[in-house]
């Protein structure tokens, strides 16, 4: 590896280094202006609201430092509500995904399957072909998956590309294996439980998370397809406060001061946005060479 | 033992086709038997709205219901087609998707490229870690962050007015100001994630290539320019492909959470468009012709797209 790099790189001349510093600098800066954001909400999260309203322009630090927002933040119903709404919706969805997604992706990495073509035909199509929204909306209402909590889960119950990384992988399986199995009287079923799942842990372990991110930041399906609050997964909450401004936030009116009650409501954006979004990126350094993963797979099909 | 096997497939090949599918129904019923949810999960999600889009031939009521709703043939159609508002959408659309195309497309590129000539291993970590995040922060928090940096006080809107030497209340109140901040979001967004499968199809360059290049006192600049960039070339023109026949499509997600009735000049899009009429107003029929007329084109420029690649380049999607 070491050496193939440095035939790659070449020698260091002066016209390399020169590239190197530049291509360095480049993207460092590329790397910041990605990160910046993240962290200029950190910061703002964690300043003095009345401080943080009269700022104008970059922050470098939190101007001041209080935890009242976050305080505000956790005594919000709607929070926590939301919070364990998403929960339910992740844990149900993501499971029902894997299910429906391995049954699929075995049956598709069989090979001599005689219509295997026909069934390989008929889920392509809808990656090019849909109803559209309209008749998709018009169908949920009819199926009564309106206000229900199925209507977070079965709508999205298969990820087409997912199962294709997935068959992917099933097929990469070693033949002699299955062979190995079948002689010793194993089932099909014996095959997939025994052979199939346990090899193919790591693409299991992409499309898992490929899913729970999904179910995690999944906000549109609840927003047409559910009418009740108590239902509403967290991303639909946070949208009211960072986008349609229009929650009450009780607790902002509650915990605050008449004269503060505007600035404390801009603190407690900041605050909803860490509390919403550190759950993933606090798992995500660790799990990102999975989803990596999860893109090679795909586009050695792709 | 291959004769025998020979044998046994001719022999199977030449029996009936009735008796091959009850053969391959005994001997691999339990394959068949799990894809039965799975298929019926397709028929009912993905095949039923197909055949639903009959409404846009019809005057759909909610009350009577799909099937006694009037037949009104192309009359929804003919109200899309003369619709006032019909250039204006089609330009939106066009415009936020060949900005987004014309700065989002290579920007993956440039930074795989890039990432591709940095040795140290710690480094080019810590920058792809990074640069993938933004992908994995929920639509509604990226807007969310959008409309806090560029409203007023905010430090997009603050190097706006460093520019511009006037004070702007929220930039996403300024029709003028959406695309920019539309299209250079996305980037934020999708850069990192997206150079990723290119950094994959670098990884299969063949090492002796670069030597050579080496041999021949070729600097990195020329090594990038004849070997990778050739390298990865079918990678960028089936990607290409992909987004030239998403031109008229457009994700209406982001756009909900950041248009309002201010910017409706520059920001609705046909998508958007469907989603408020349809959804928001009732119009079911009328926007639901709207998007089959928008799937159409756009079919036909994916088509068109991909016979233009695979005569110049002899790349194609499918």
């Amino acid at each position: 590896m070491r050496g193939q790099n440095i035939r790659r790189v070449g020698r260091w001349t002066p016209s390399n280094i020169i590239f190197c510093i530049i291509n360095y600098a480049v993207l460092g800066f590329l790397t910041l202006l990605c990160l910046y954001p993240i962290l200029y909400i950190i910061f703002a999260s964690f300043s003095d609201p009345e401080r943080l309203i009269a700022h104008e322009g970059l922050l470098f630090k939190s101007l001041g430092f209080t935890l009242r927002g976050y305080a505000i933040t956790f005594k919000d119903s709607s929070i926590l509500i939301g919070y364990r709404n998403t929960l339910i919706y992740v844990v149900l969805g993501t499971a029902l995904n894997m299910i429906m997604t391995i049954m699929g992706a075995f049956t598709l990495s069989r090979s001599g399957l005689m219509f295997k073509k026909v069934l390989m035909m008929v889920i392509i199509v809808t990656m090019f072909f849909g109803g559209g929204l309209i008749p998709w909306y018009l169908l949920m209402r009819q199926l009564k998956l309106y206000n229900n909590i199925w209507a977070m889960i079965l709508p999205g119950a298969i990820g087409t590309w997912d199962m294709i990384i997935l068959r992917t992988g099933f097929q990469s399986v070693p033949r002699d294996l299955e062979e190995a199995a079948i002689i010793d009287g194993g089932s099909q079923f014996t095959i997939l439980k025994e052979v199939i799942l346990p090899l193919s842990k790591p693409v299991l372990a992409v499309i898992l998370l490929y899913y729970l991110v999904g179910h995690w930041n999944s906000w549109f399906n609840a927003m047409v397809l559910l009418d009740k609050r108590e239902m509403y997964p967290l991303q639909l909450f946070l949208r009211e406060i960072l986008v349609s401004n229009s929650s009450s936030q009780t607790a902002v009116v509650e915990s605050a001061e008449l004269s503060e009650v505007e600035a404390y409501r801009e603190l407690v954006k900041y605050c909803v946005i860490v509390v919403a979004t550190a759950p993933i990126l606090c798992i995500y350094p660790f799990i990102q060479k999975y989803f990596v993963r999860g893109v090679f797979v795909g586009s050695l099909k792709g | 033992m291959s004769k025998k096997k020979k044998q046994t497939v001719l022999l199977e090949y030449q029996q009936p086709f009735w008796t091959r599918v009850k053969k391959d129904l005994r001997r691999n019923w339990f394959a068949y038997f799990v894809f039965i949810p799975v298929l019926i999960w397709y028929i009912v999600f993905h095949y039923l709205p197909m055949y639903g889009v009959l409404i846009a031939f019809k005057d759909f009521k909610p009350l009577l219901g799909f099937a006694r709703s009037k037949w009104v043939g192309l009359k929804n159609f003919v109200d899309f087609f003369s619709n006032p508002y019909l250039f204006r959408l089609v330009k939106n659309t066009l415009m936020l998707n060949l900005w987004s195309l014309v700065l989002g497309f290579p920007a993956p590129i440039i930074l795989a490229l890039l990432m591709n000539e940095v040795r140290n291993a710690a480094f080019k970590r810590t920058v792809q870690t990074i640069t993938y995040m933004p992908h994995f922060v929920s639509l509604v928090v990226a807007c969310g962050i959008i409309r806090l940096f560029v409203a007023s006080g905010g430090p997009i809107n603050q190097i706006v007015n460093f520019f511009t030497g006037t004070e702007h209340s929220s930039l996403l109140n300024y029709a003028s100001m959406y695309r920019p901040i539309y299209v250079l979001s996305g980037i934020w967004q999708g850069i990192g994630w997206g150079s990723i499968i290119y950094l994959s199809a670098m990884a299969s360059v063949d090492p002796q290539l670069y030597e050579a290049a080496e041999i021949d006192g070729g600097g990195r600049l020329v090594k990038m320019w004849h070997i990778t960039i050739p390298s990865i070339l079918p990678t960028i023109m089936i990607l290409l492909i992909r987004d030239l026949g998403g031109l008229l499509s457009s994700g209406y997600q982001k756009a909900i959470l950041l248009y309002n009735s201010m910017t409706y000049e520059t920001a609705d899009t046909i998508a958007t468009y469907v989603y408020r009429r349809g959804l928001q107003q009732g119009n079911y029929s009328f926007s639901a012709a709207v998007g089959l007329s928008s799937a159409v084109i756009n079919f036909v420029l994916l088509y068109i797209s991909n016979k233009v690649s695979k005569k110049l380049t002899e790349t194609s999607l499918f």
